[in-house]
Formats: structure tokens, C-alpha cells, sequence
């Protein structure tokens, strides 16, 4: 093997593989233009191909595939949440995540290594008894831990009581989860291209087309293309797509700003949250610790970070592993997250007939990828909206029938 | 820290600020419907531009409105309430 690898290396013309489509012309008409090639976007074209066998289907990226929120993400995979909705649809992301890899024979790195939320009073136990409860009827591995079970799962965490909000109880999620969010993007492009899916980078939506209330054209920076209808996959650019075909969404844009540390050896294994400190963690698998917290305090198109939410990750962090005091910020970033009233996403039909859509992903888009892009590809090639995202449409809001997951987030915003 | 001009308070920190969202006029309750209700509740423009919007210094509790680009961060304007009318944000842009 080693000397194989060797004369490959030396080789002149080595064989290529190409992962993806390579940039073609624009076709003058595709029967489903997916507009953004983030996870959730070139998820639904996989499904659409693999599942449903349409393939005339053009993946319209402004930037390069995966480069919005899919690479912003703090990769955090798991499913309990607090309302029967919300479970029942992050727990069918989380049985296709663990085949993803095997699936695309592509190594997303998904490891299960269980998630701890953590209470520092008897509200958040009481709503974690409520979400323990609601998770296991829905066959969900979450069970509430005492201060006991949190040091024999999680050694490291400073459970001293002479701090500002001592941990009384935790969540543990066994099923919690992390993956490589960009090999889950080019998992699921690869598969797409592979059928026959096209994926167009650098080119950037600039309107859409109607006519008698219908979906006909979309514009872009290459030019007009005609289409059978259209879905919006635009997490953080929502409501400024939706807005080009007339339509209002119940979205404020805010950035969400996360860090990562120098690497250290493997010493943490599960992830850890607390909603209350605004900040949670894990240990990738080269050794950095993902810091992430709360989205800012008032909306912004922007991926500038500031230095008060960086003071405020770093004061919270430490309060839970004190031994991160020396540790050196290595990258730090910021995405845009669309949050919505109900902190659950918005899917499905939208006020324009053959357009549909897969927004308001908020904090919660990356664990639901694989769920919905088979979702929102069912939709299309059916016409039928899938029982799992009936409770996520738009038209919720003129029902007044939100689905409230805003106890369940790792860090309220 | 950025700093935000109180109409009331002069230029303070804003972490003592909240935001308050987007200034919409409130409909009329005795005529308007269901459908109008929510969208005034829940929807919003949420564009990338010069936004006029709700914010409270929270020490005083005192609202006020903000003329802010929502691209650059960049604070334009910082009124109160009764001067809305003289800078066209009562269109419900």
C-alpha cells in the first residue's frame, strides 16, 4: 500500500476524481431549480434523485457549495426536544445521519457521543423531566442525571457550588451526536451529481419570474433559466430570497458567533450544553474545543464578530471546564441564523404555488439536514406534504398554532 | 462597545439596550381580522438596509426608534416616538 500511494504520488498525470459536476452552462430549463447549495439544499436534490428518480434538477450556489451556514455550524446532531413535533422529526434526521456514511461510501466522521444539558435551578429540572418524559415516549435516549451521574459522564466539569450558578441536574441525551458538516454537503452533492443532478456554483440568484401566480423563470448572474418550480434553501439570505417572489416570512436574521481553541489531547467525549451560561461545547476529533453560545442581541446581516459576546463565551466556558483558562482561541467566526417566533423552521408550501419552502432554520438546520431534504423532495415529487413537516408550515402563524421549541434550544437566544 | 444615543439617557453602552423589533404601525383592533393580527405579530420585512426599529434602554424603560442599517451595523438615527412621523417611518415599509 505504501509504495502504491508512493508511485501515485510521483506519477505525472495522476488520475483525478472529480466529486462533482464541473460547471457547465446553464440548461434553458430544469424541472426543479433548488436555490442554495448548502446541506439542506443538496440534500434535497439526493433524495430527489435517489428517491424519486428526477433528475433534471439544478443546484443554483451564489458562493461555493456548503459555504453559508453549512460551514458555520457548530455541528451538533440531536433530537430531544419538547414538543411531539419537534421530536418525532429530529429523531427520523438522526436515524438517516447514522447511515449517511455507508450510504454515500463517504466519511461524514459521524460519532455518537451523547449530549449533557445541563440545569443550574429547578425550572430548567423541571423542563428537562417535561423534555425526558416527552423523548422516551417518542423512543428518544434522554433521561435527567443528578450531580452524581453528571462527574462519572463528564469528569472534567466543575461542579463546585461556590460558583455563580452551580449545576444541580443535567439532561443526557445518549443519541447526541457529531459529524464533519462539510463531508455532509459533498456527501450528498456527490451522490446528486453522480445522477445527473447539476450543481452551479458561483452563481447567484437575482429574481424570480411569475406569472398567473406561478413560479416560470429564475434569474441569475448567468442567466435566465425556466423552470418547473423552484425551492428555496437559503439559511441566513431567507427572507431576502423569499421577499423576490413576493413573499413575507416570520424571520428575524441574527449572527450566532462561535470559537474553537488550540488543540489538546481527547479529553472530552460528549457534548455539553447549558442553557442558562448561554454557551456549549464538544472536542472534535482533532482536539479543538468548539465554543458556541447564543445568537447576538439584535439582528444583522453581517459575519463580523464582536468582542462582548467573545468576553461572554470565554466567562461562561471557564465557569464549566476551568482548565480551558490557558487555552488559545484559534479561529473564531460568526453565521447568520434565521430565527423564527417559535424556534421551529418553516416548511413546506409557501403563498406561490410551485414554490416551495425550507427556511427559518434558525439555530436547529444542521441535525435536520438528511430529514429535510428527504422531506421537502417527497413535496415536490409527490406534491404531497409529508406528515413529519405538516406542523412546520408557514401557515401556522395565520392559524396561531405555533410549535414552541424554545425551551429546548442548547443555548437560549 | 458600541454606543447607541439615548433620546432620553445621551450616548450610552448598548448592552443596555434591548432590541425591540421591527416599528410597524399597529393595526386598528376593532377592524382589523385574524390574518391581519398575525402578520403584524409575527412577520416581519427583515431586510439588508436602513431599517427603522423598536429599542428600550432598559435601566429606564424608556422605547424609542432607531434608524439602523441592518448590513453595515451602522446607527443613523435615534428618535423618539412622537418624531416618527417626520422621517417617513410610518409607512410600513
Amino acid at each position: 500500500m505504501p509504495l502504491s500511494l508512493l508511485r501515485h504520488g510521483l506519477r505525472k498525470n495522476r488520475a483525478r476524481q472529480h466529486q462533482f459536476s464541473d460547471n457547465p452552462g446553464l440548461k434553458k430549463h430544469y424541472d426543479v431549480v433548488i436555490i442554495g447549495a448548502g446541506g439542506h439544499g443538496l440534500a434535497t436534490a439526493y433524495y430527489l434523485a435517489t428517491q424519486h428518480g428526477i433528475t433534471n434538477v439544478a443546484v443554483l450556489e451564489k458562493s461555493y457549495l456548503g459555504s453559508g451556514n453549512t460551514a458555520r455550524n457548530t455541528a451538533v446532531i440531536r433530537s430531544n426536544y419538547l414538543t411531539e413535533e419537534g421530536v418525532s422529526f429530529y429523531r427520523e434526521s438522526l436515524k438517516l445521519y447514522k447511515n449517511l456514511s455507508n450510504e454515500f461510501d463517504y466519511n461524514i466522521m459521524y460519532e455518537e457521543r451523547g449530549q449533557l444539558t445541563l440545569a443550574h435551578n429547578d425550572a430548567a429540572v423541571r423542563s428537562f423531566r417535561w423534555r425526558a418524559e416527552v423523548n422516551q415516549h417518542l423512543g428518544v435516549r434522554s433521561e435527567l442525571v443528578d450531580r452524581q451521574s453528571i462527574a462519572e459522564l463528564v469528569p472534567q466539569l466543575n461542579l463546585d457550588e461556590d460558583v455563580r450558578y452551580p449545576i444541580v441536574a443535567g439532561l443526557w441525551h445518549a443519541d447526541g451526536a457529531t459529524a464533519r458538516h462539510d463531508a455532509v454537503a459533498w456527501g450528498y452533492a456527490r451522490g446528486a451529481c453522480a445522477r445527473g443532478v447539476e450543481l452551479h456554483q458561483l452563481t447567484e440568484v437575482t429574481g424570480i419570474g411569475m406569472s398567473n401566480g406561478r413560479v416560470d423563470r429564475v434569474r441569475t448572474t448567468r442567466g435566465d433559466i425556466s423552470c418547473g418550480c423552484v425551492v428555496q434553501a437559503v439559511a441566513g439570505n431567507s427572507s431576502l430570497v423569499a421577499a423576490m417572489a413576493g413573499i413575507k416570512l416570520p424571520i428575524h436574521s441574527y449572527p450566532l458567533q462561535a470559537m474553537v481553541t488550540q488543540p489538546y489531547k481527547p479529553l472530552l467525549n460528549p457534548h455539553v450544553s447549558s442553557p442558562q451560561l448561554h454557551v456549549y461545547t464538544h472536542q472534535t476529533s482533532r482536539g479543538e474545543f468548539v465554543i458556541g453560545g447564543g445568537s447576538d442581541p439584535y439582528p444583522l446581516y453581517n459575519t463580523r464578530s464582536t468582542l462582548d459576546m467573545k468576553e461572554s463565551l470565554a466567562a461562561s466556558i471557564l465557569e464549566l471546564l476551568p482548565f480551558l483558562a490557558q487555552a488559545k482561541i484559534l479561529r473564531q467566526w460568526a453565521g447568520t441564523t434565521d430565527m423564527t417566533p417559535d424556534y421551529s423552521p418553516i416548511m413546506g408550501r409557501s403563498p406561490v404555488e410551485n414554490y416551495y419552502l425550507d427556511a427559518g432554520w434558525g439555530t436547529w438546520g444542521f441535525k435536520a439536514t438528511p430529514i429535510s431534504g428527504k422531506c421537502m423532495a417527497e413535496l415536490v415529487a409527490t406534491g404531497q406534504v409529508p406528515d413529519l413537516i405538516k406542523p412546520f408550515d408557514l401557515d401556522r402563524f395565520y392559524r396561531f398554532q405555533q410549535v414552541n421549541e424554545a425551551g429546548a434550544t442548547a443555548a437560549s437566544h | 462597545m458600541k454606543i447607541l444615543d439615548c433620546p432620553l439617557n445621551g450616548p450610552r453602552n448598548i448592552s443596555e439596550f434591548t432590541y425591540g423589533g421591527e416599528y410597524h404601525p399597529t393595526p386598528e383592533p376593532a377592524t382589523s381580522d385574524r390574518r391581519a393580527w398575525a402578520e403584524y405579530v409575527f412577520f416581519h420585512d427583515n431586510q439588508a438596509g436602513v431599517v427603522t426599529e423598536w429599542w428600550m434602554h432598559t435601566a429606564t424603560a424608556f422605547w424609542f426608534l432607531v434608524d439602523r442599517n441592518t448590513v453595515t451595523d451602522e446607527v443613523l438615527r435615534t428618535y423618539r416616538v412622537d418624531e416618527a412621523g417626520q422621517c417617513g417611518a410610518g409607512d410600513d415599509g
